[in-house]
């Protein structure tokens, strides 16, 4: 496989934004090194905070030097970046409308080792629920580099998720992302496939398996889970109307349960969600944990032939 | 047994305890070694004297608790575990394996003996002082022990602790620091200086000590007079420790605190560890 981890793509594009607007600043929570935030830290100083393992005080660090025109990074992991500061999120960025970045690495399952209480699983859904909240994952190593840079142009809250492992190329250096706008990488008129972040490479591998059976299969890059594009979504429900998601999350309140939303309001259209089956995770191999939960290319196959059936 | 005898055991306890969390660390190609091997002498002490347990029964209501904070250093606990026979020694080998009872990080659920889950800093002592609280509560006479590390005392939660354990007189939870001045980015120092953190814990009204957390003779000392104090206070100890203590190319590295040694880097720990005379 070549490929690269997105926390990689991430500390890269940090540092490159870091040099060109100095109004930059990374608040580290003492895992720098794990989310690759030391070469900000070396060659700008001046930009860098870290607080220590206090993840409360590093959302309201951040949100005070927010209101003096800084665009504070917080970096952490994803468990901590949404759960232990959600209630600073909430009260002091995402009420106050501050511009506050939530980086966050070890997304969904990856740190497969750790076990589940580094696991992320439910850190998505947890922020879309707070108004005024952002909520990215890029599919890869190109697309992450891209979102970060959007998300310093972007002027409000954005949660960005990361994962640790790498994670195959899907994109080349040219490609272009709009925060809330879906990628379209594949268009089809038998099944959309509505995927986000990592499992982006089994989502393709499955489209690619049904294409080779005869079937038209569309497949959308949501890296934006809120803001939804609705128009990609409307456009899936009124051309298509069957729907298969598949994430590295929760399949409540993360993309499943968004394009569920919008199709159940729609009165039409049917969705297969793929993702994890409301549990935690535990110590176990990555693609173990994968397949336990049903997010392989095989179930993707299967459930889009349950449809056409 | 006599005193001088009693510390001669502990060490060599220790030392087992040291060559255990190290094989487990190298089995599974990750963990954190620096953190158990700061912790080992503590954790001797306490397993193999201080606490009053049953392994073949662990969840006695009678039995004292142990509350492992810095949830990351799990090799050290589950070594004391296996030492101490709540599971087959074989286990060690499945340290972060598929369906073992040994995760990454603590999981009461499936293995017996952890009295709770941890791996989140800060958050284990919230427990310790609920687990103190219900012992005052039911009349039951157990205490309870938390370890936390340095860094992770910057966590706001474990002072809110500290001011319930104080509050609620809980003189029978002892808190013990394991002060390496070091964490994952940095020592402490460079990272968020923890200052004086035994005057800390004083000066929040909790009794407490500072001693060398290597120093065998100290620590049984120390056990001793807080199990004989009658003030109500909750109890600390601050040990003055080193982090990757007896492998000498760990000591004081800040790389060691979450990375698996290779087998060359693995045979030589065994080897120092092995050669250190108590
Ligand atoms: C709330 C939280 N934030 C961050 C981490 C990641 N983390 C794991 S260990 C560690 C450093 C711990 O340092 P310390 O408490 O001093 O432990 P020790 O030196 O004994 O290993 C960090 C930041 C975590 N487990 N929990
Ligand atoms: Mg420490």
């Amino acid at each position: 496989m070549t490929g690269k981890a997105t926390r990689d793509a991430y500390g890269e594009a940090i540092l490159e934004l870091g040099r060109e607007n100095k109004d930059i600043y990374v608040v580290d929570a003492d895992i720098g090194k794990s989310c690759k935030t030391v070469p900000f830290s070396r060659e700008l100083p001046g930009q860098h905070v870290n607080v220590g393992i206090a993840e409360q005080n590093a959302c309201g660090v951040a949100a005070g030097l927010a209101t003096c025109g800084k665009i504070p990074f917080v970096t952490t992991y994803a468990v901590f970046g949404s759960m232990r500061m959600s209630e600073q999120i909430r009260q002091e960025v995402c009420y106050p409308k501050l511009n506050v970045k939530i980086a966050c690495s070890h997304g969904g399952f990856t740190p497969a080792n750790d076990g589940a209480s580094h696991q992320g699983v439910e850190d998505m859904g947890v922020l879309r629920s707070i108004p005024g909240m952002t909520v990215l994952m890029p599919a890869d190593y190109y697309a992450a580099k891209k979102l970060v840079k959007a998300a310093a142009d972007y002027k409000g809250a954005v949660y960005l998720r990361f994962t640790r492992d790498p994670v195959p190329f899907i994109y080349d250096e040219d490609a272009e992302f709009e925060i809330g706008k879906a990628y379209k990488l594949k268009e089809g008129k038998d099944v959309a496939i509505i995927a986000n972040g990592d499992i982006m490479s089994v989502a393709l591998k499955a489209a690619e398996e049904l294409e080779a059976k005869g079937h038209s299969v569309r497949l959308l890059d949501m890296h934006t889970i809120k803001p939804l594009d609705e128009e990609a979504v409307n456009a899936c429900i009124d051309e298509i109307g069957k729907i298969i998601t598949v994430e590295d999350h929760n399949i409540l309140n993360g993309l499943g349960s968004a394009v569920c939303e919008m199709v159940a309001e729609k009165g039409k259209g049917i969705v297969k969600r793929i993702g994890i089956r409301d549990q935690f995770g535990e110590s176990a191999p990555y693609e173990y944990l994968l397949e336990k939960n049903g997010i392989t290319v095989d179930n993707i196959v299967k459930s889009a032939e349950r449809m056409f059936r | 047994m006599n005193r001088n005898d009693k510390a001669v055991m502990l060490r060599e306890k220790a030392r087992e305890l040291r060559k255990t969390a190290l094989i487990m660390i190298h089995t599974a190609g990750s963990g954190h070694p620096g953190g158990s091997l700061s912790a080992a002498d503590f954790m001797a002490a306490l397993y193999f004297d201080e606490l009053n347990i049953r392994p073949g029964d662990p969840t006695w209501p009678d039995r004292d608790r142990f509350v492992l904070s810095k949830g990351h250093v799990c090799p050290i606990l589950y070594s004391s575990l296996a030492l101490r026979e709540y599971f087959p020694y074989e286990t060690i080998y499945t340290l972060r394996k598929q369906g073992s009872i040994l995760q990454g990080h603590p999981d009461m659920k499936v293995c017996p003996g952890v009295d709770i889950s941890t791996g989140s800093l800060g958050q284990g002592l919230s427990t310790a002082v609920g687990m103190a609280l219900a012992g005052k509560r039911d009349g039951r006479s157990y205490r309870v022990f938390c370890l936390v590390g340095d860094g992770e005392c910057q966590e706001g939660q474990i002072w809110e602790a500290v001011q319930s354990a104080v509050k609620y007189e809980l003189d029978n939870l002892v808190i013990i620091v394991d002060n390496n001045n070091l964490q994952n980015d940095n020592t402490c120092d460079v990272v968020m200086p923890t200052g004086d953190l035994r005057f800390k814990f004083e000066a929040f009204g909790c009794e407490a000590y500072g001693i060398d957390g290597h120093d065998m003779d100290q620590i049984v000392d120390v056990l001793e007079t807080i199990r004989e104090s009658e003030k109500k206070l909750p109890k600390v100890v601050v040990g003055k420790t080193v982090k990757g203590k007896g492998v000498s190319f760990m000591e004081n590295v800040v790389m060691w605190h979450g990375m698996a040694p290779d087998k060359e880097q693995f045979d030589t720990a065994m080897k120092e560890v092995e050669e250190v005379t108590v």
